[in-house]
């Protein structure tokens, strides 16, 4: 197979992440500033700026030699373990092009694009979108494509133009090189140079003995040739991805009994309570597997509120599901699995001295509890929702999945009914003028003379939603002539034009 | 009965009420009950409040911008019938973390006998929950809840600001069985943070006294 490596360099990310960092990049690009980090012997320079760079100031060397040049040189300390960390997330995002992707040192990533170009175009398409999309984020970006992992890393630093290569060509593209791009170390760089061999080129008609002697054994630089031009082998490690959370229990004899699932469960929730616990993870939602003989499969999921290890919670969960839904055994199941779909980080913590739960954790367990056996859809919390409409901004968010961080709405106008009906209930109205307020209303069949009245509260149409003709309506707070307190509006008034005579409801109950 | 010789009557948020109430609403298009209610549960705290669909479509459904800061910790169940409504809040009240259990049932259903109040009783007392069975539109059968109210609107005190307005509200609450106090009618009215009867008996007495009184 020919496989296709993409070496993506990013020359300048630290200086360019600092200056990303301050409010005008280009400004902060255009001072004389140099990242240093804590050296044996003082600060060492890490990275420059551009105009750092015309005074003299290099990468590696002493910030008080930059300083002799310069006196006004501005030093910044560098963030070595962010950077490390920006790399880590941009392979991740790498994976747009490439599943692959692999962290290569400190400045660049390393995709394997095979039979993935096209996708994109063709090779230099990809290439281009590559350095593109690193560029609206601020970060210079060099992509180089080759038959192997060591000619792209070469190419992507010391070409004058990278460029996509294949096999045929690539001795000779390499050849023109400094010894550099063979990725050595710098002490084996400098014995080269000093032999007089300074392009890739030259190694061609060295024997490999004569170099054997000079070089550590995993140094040789005609090894590190032989891999850039694919006669060595030289593999790629991709991020690891984290496996689900899983326990599995494969049974020898295929089971029909309908009560094997509850027993396999007893068996599998302890181990993936261990595994979570060494993985310091918490379950938000759980599925049960059963692999049927005939290659069906039977599924039980639940869902938690809050991130839980707790054996004998979701032990609880899951057998509380299988009571309700049940697994059908068919011809017999020979094997489950117990396996976390969506999960978060839960990092050891004590609720309490004697280890009986208090507080969050007991509610959420009661929510689980309740969702599992009512149905998530039943057990509700108050999600607060922007608008003007009273049936509308009373949204309810199902309570297995709380939003931990809900958008921030309005607050909603005091003196609101403690009840709602789910439909706003007509109700006949008789009254002294058709603008005013009734003097009584008829709702369920029962006559209500009203006694005290504070309003109206107008609430327009939200016209961005509704249709043109809606219309608005005017909220009154009346109280009966036994107490009793309702919350009736007016949809329209007379001669809006949008409809006859305006109709009363009810809509709530006041305490 | 003169007034002097009521008996007392204070009732204030969280305090030592981790007893199973029923209370009667007088109708189910009244709901003045929920003040009545939320005035004595414990704030702060999440609180558990199942209605059985037939609640729902008879007296509304609860609405969180009308309960002020108990919205934010409000966990809401609606229950498919009598039956799913006792099971919930038997499990709230085995969750000594939550501020308190509100449960209203439609009418006499088979499911509540005897045997589940005294259930809910005992289970409200042991983890130390206020629980509170709502009965919109029920009679008052053998039960094993430790108080019993009836509860109905009263007319509300006078708006400060506005004559014509209905003011803090008021209810007609009723006691008619109790382990722990004299049984008694008062009218209740909201006193922060407690609830008060502000006037006697409920009797004969035209309104416009009420007014007066506390003008």
């Amino acid at each position: 197979m020919n496989r296709r490596i993409c070496s993506l360099w990013l020359p300048n990310l630290a200086i360019e992440r600092w200056a990303n960092g301050s409010d005008a990049p280009d400004e902060a690009l255009a001072r004389p500033v140099v990242l240093t980090l804590e050296g044996r012997h003082g600060q060492l320079i890490h990275a420059v700026t551009p105009a750092a760079a015309e005074r003299g100031a290099r990468p590696g060397g002493r910030l008080t030699d930059a300083r002799a040049l310069d006196p006004g040189l501005e030093a910044e300390q560098a963030d070595v373990a962010g950077e490390e960390a920006w790399l880590r997330a941009a392979a991740r995002w790498a994976s747009r092009w490439s599943p692959l992707v692999e962290v290569d040192g400190a400045h660049a990533l390393r995709l394997d694009v095979s039979g993935v170009a096209h996708l994109f175009g063709d090779e230099k398409g990809l290439m281009r979108d590559m350095e593109a999309r690193f560029a609206a984020m601020g970060v210079t970006a060099r992509a180089a494509i080759a038959p192997t992992a060591g000619a792209a890393w070469g190419l992507a630093r010391y070409a004058a133009e990278p460029r996509p290569v294949h096999d045929e060509e690539l001795a000779r593209v390499l050849a023109p090189l400094p010894i550099a791009a063979l990725r050595l170390s710098a002490v084996a760089n400098h014995m080269l140079v000093r032999l007089g061999l300074k392009q890739v080129g030259d190694l061609a008609g060295v024997p490999r003995k004569a170099l054997a002697r000079r070089f550590p054994k995993d140094e040789h630089p005609l090894d590190a040739l032989d891999r850039a031009l694919g006669r060595k082998p030289e593999p790629l490690t991709p991020l690891p991805e984290d496996p689900p959370p899983r326990a599995l229990l494969p049974i020898k004899e295929p089971v029909v009994h309908p009560e094997a699932a509850a027993q396999a469960l007893a068996r599998l929730v302890p181990p993936l309570a261990r595994e979570l616990a060494t993985r310091k993870l918490g379950a938000r939602h759980l599925v049960l597997t059963a692999f049927r003989v005939d290659g069906s499969l039977g599924e039980v999921q639940v869902a938690t509120s809050i991130p839980t290890r707790a054996p004998d919670h979701l032990h609880r969960l899951l057998s509380g599901m299988l009571e309700r839904q049940g697994i059908d055994p068919g011809f017999g199941i020979d094997a489950f699995a117990l396996e976390v779909r969506w999960w978060e980080k839960l990092d050891s913590a004590q609720d309490a001295l004697l280890g009986e739960a208090t507080g969050e954790t007991a509610v959420a367990a009661l929510i689980d509890r309740l969702s599992v056996r009512l149905g998530p859809s039943k057990v509700r919390r108050p999600v607060r929702v922007d608008s003007h409409v009273p049936e509308r901004a009373a949204g309810w968010g199902a309570g297995v999945d709380t939003d931990p961080s809900p958008p921030a709405v309005a607050a909603p106008p005091a003196d609101q009914p403690t009840r709602l009906l789910d439909a706003p209930e007509e109700v006949a109205v008789i009254y002294a003028t058709p603008e005013g307020l009734p003097r009584r209303f008829v709702w369920r069949r029962k006559v209500h003379d009203i006694a005290r009245a504070q309003g109206p509260r107008r609430i327009s149409p939200e016209w961005w939603r509704e249709r043109s003709t809606a219309r608005l309506r005017d909220y009154y707070k009346v109280e009966d002539s036994e107490g009793r307190r309702f919350w009736i509006f007016r949809e329209g008034v007379v001669g809006d034009g949008r409809g006859g005579a305006p109709l009363w409801f009810v809509h709530g109950l006041f305490a | 009965m003169p007034a002097r010789d009521k008996p007392a009557l204070r009732l204030s948020p969280g305090a030592g009420s981790a007893i199973l109430s029923e209370l009667f609403a007088d109708s189910p298009r009244d709901a003045g009950w929920t003040g009545f209610v939320l005035a004595q549960v414990a704030p702060a705290r999440p609180l558990l409040w199942i209605q059985e669909r037939m609640a729902i479509l008879e007296g509304g459904r609860v609405h969180a911008a009308g309960l002020g800061p108990l919205a934010a910790e409000l966990i809401h169940v609606e229950a498919r019938d009598a039956k799913a409504a006792l099971w919930a809040m038997e499990e709230g009240l085995r969750c000594p973390a939550l501020g308190g259990v509100i449960g209203e049932l439609w009418g006499d259903p088979q499911a509540l006998d005897f045997t589940a109040t005294r259930r809910l009783a005992v289970a409200a007392e042991k983890s130390g929950v206020a629980c509170w069975l709502v009965r919109l539109q029920g009679s008052a059968n053998l039960s094993g809840a430790r108080e019993r109210w009836r509860l109905g609107s009263a007319p509300s005190e006078t708006h400060s600001f506005d004559p014509k307005a209905p003011g803090s509200p008021r209810w007609d609450a009723e006691l008619f069985r109790s382990r722990r106090r004299l049984p008694g009618r008062w009218v209740v009215g909201r006193e922060p943070p407690n609830l008060l009867p502000v006037a006697a008996e409920p009797g004969d007495r035209a309104l416009g006294q009420w007014q007066r009184r506390t003008g």
